[in-house]
């Protein structure tokens, strides 16, 4: 590894990607605070939250850089998914999920 | 604080416990990837407490081992951090009503605790699940962190624990009251559909982001012709 690349990660990027980032978590609750936001888009950002949620999920469930996370991960969430929708309580939720890929993976389950 | 202790759910502390454990094991291989790849002790700190979002976290140091430079992985890092703004958006009257206390709570905008809120609703309740939420998170986080740089190579890869399992399972747990309305049912399915289209083509972030086009499935006001 050259020195360019050692050196690359340095306080300049940290400093750039925390302030960044705080703003961009703080301009949605400050922008808030200052628009008076009809009833009907209000149902829109509140439906936004969901759609992002939703899409991190599928994403992170079944996903892993830019192609298929493999069988274990999709087969743990889709117990945990199971026991969720069966009103399991949350523990149970995500102690199944981690528990089955686990398995799956000692199993030799990609 | 006092307050908030006496307002915390027991049911609530303990999921939030279960989720912070899981986000301290992963926490801890981050710092020992971050060792790994000799990024100094203090920049690896400085990730975990003024970053403080695993995704971007993981993003960087990757992108810097792998030979890529500071600014690509700047913007790669807000890439996948901009869904916080409009998650901010939405979670403004959870997280607070008063100015210092919103400058703390943006910092604590996480999707764990936007989830927990939101399975909470939006009253008092849903407050102290954003706070206990991100708050515990951030002590698990950055704990897990300077453990994992101590530890280094003996920090075993939490993928052998099935952790990269839970968080989906765990947030997909939290959204479910949301999904039993039928327009954010219509909404959820069609953002996910979106995102998993998208994946193999746009860079991290984006699909998640394009989810937001799901939005187009709302249909009518209101969710009341859905089964609840």
């Amino acid at each position: 590894m050259t020195g360019a690349t050692t050196g690359a990660l340095n306080w300049p990027a940290v400093l750039a990607l925390a302030a960044g980032t705080y703003l961009l978590r703080l301009a949605g609750l400050a922008l808030r605070g200052r628009l008076r936001v009809p009833e009907r888009a209000e149902r829109y950002l509140d439906l936004g939250a969901t759609a992002l949620l939703v899409a991190l999920v599928a994403t992170a469930a079944l996903t892993d850089g830019a192609g298929f996370a493999g069988w274990a991960r999709a087969g743990g969430v889709a117990v945990g998914a199971l026991a969720a929708w069966r009103r399991a309580p949350f523990v149970l939720v995500v102690v199944l999920a981690a528990a089955v890929t686990a398995l799956l993976r000692l199993l030799g389950v990609p | 604080m006092r307050s908030l202790y006496r307002t915390v759910h027991r049911g609530d502390l303990r999921d939030v416990l279960a989720l912070a454990s899981a986000v301290g094991v992963v926490g801890a291989s981050f710092g020992a990837l971050a060792a790994a790849a000799d990024v100094p002790v203090a920049l690896t700190v400085a990730l975990s407490t003024l970053v403080f979002a695993g995704g971007a976290q993981f993003l960087v140091v990757t992108v810097v081992t792998a030979g890529g430079g500071a600014v690509a992985a700047v913007v790669a890092g807000l890439l996948l951090n901009a869904r916080h703004l409009p998650f901010g958006l939405a979670m403004a009257g959870t997280v607070a009503d008063r100015w210092p206390a919103r400058l703390l709570g943006a910092h604590l905008l996480l999707d764990e605790s936007v989830a927990f809120a939101r399975a909470r609703g939006t009253g008092r309740r849903a407050r102290t699940a954003f706070w206990l939420c991100g708050g515990l998170q951030f002590v698990f986080w950055n704990v897990g962190t300077v453990a994992g740089m101590l530890a280094g190579a003996a920090v075993p890869d939490p993928d052998a624990f099935g952790v990269d399992a839970a968080f989906p399972a765990g947030l997909l747990a939290l959204l479910l009251p949301a999904l039993r309305r039928a327009d954010a049912r219509r909404v959820g399915l069609a953002a996910a559909a979106v995102a998993l289209v998208a994946t193999p083509v746009l860079p991290a972030g984006l699909p998640v982001l394009a989810g937001l086009l799901g939005l187009a499935a709302a249909g009518g006001p209101a969710g009341d012709r859905g089964t609840r």
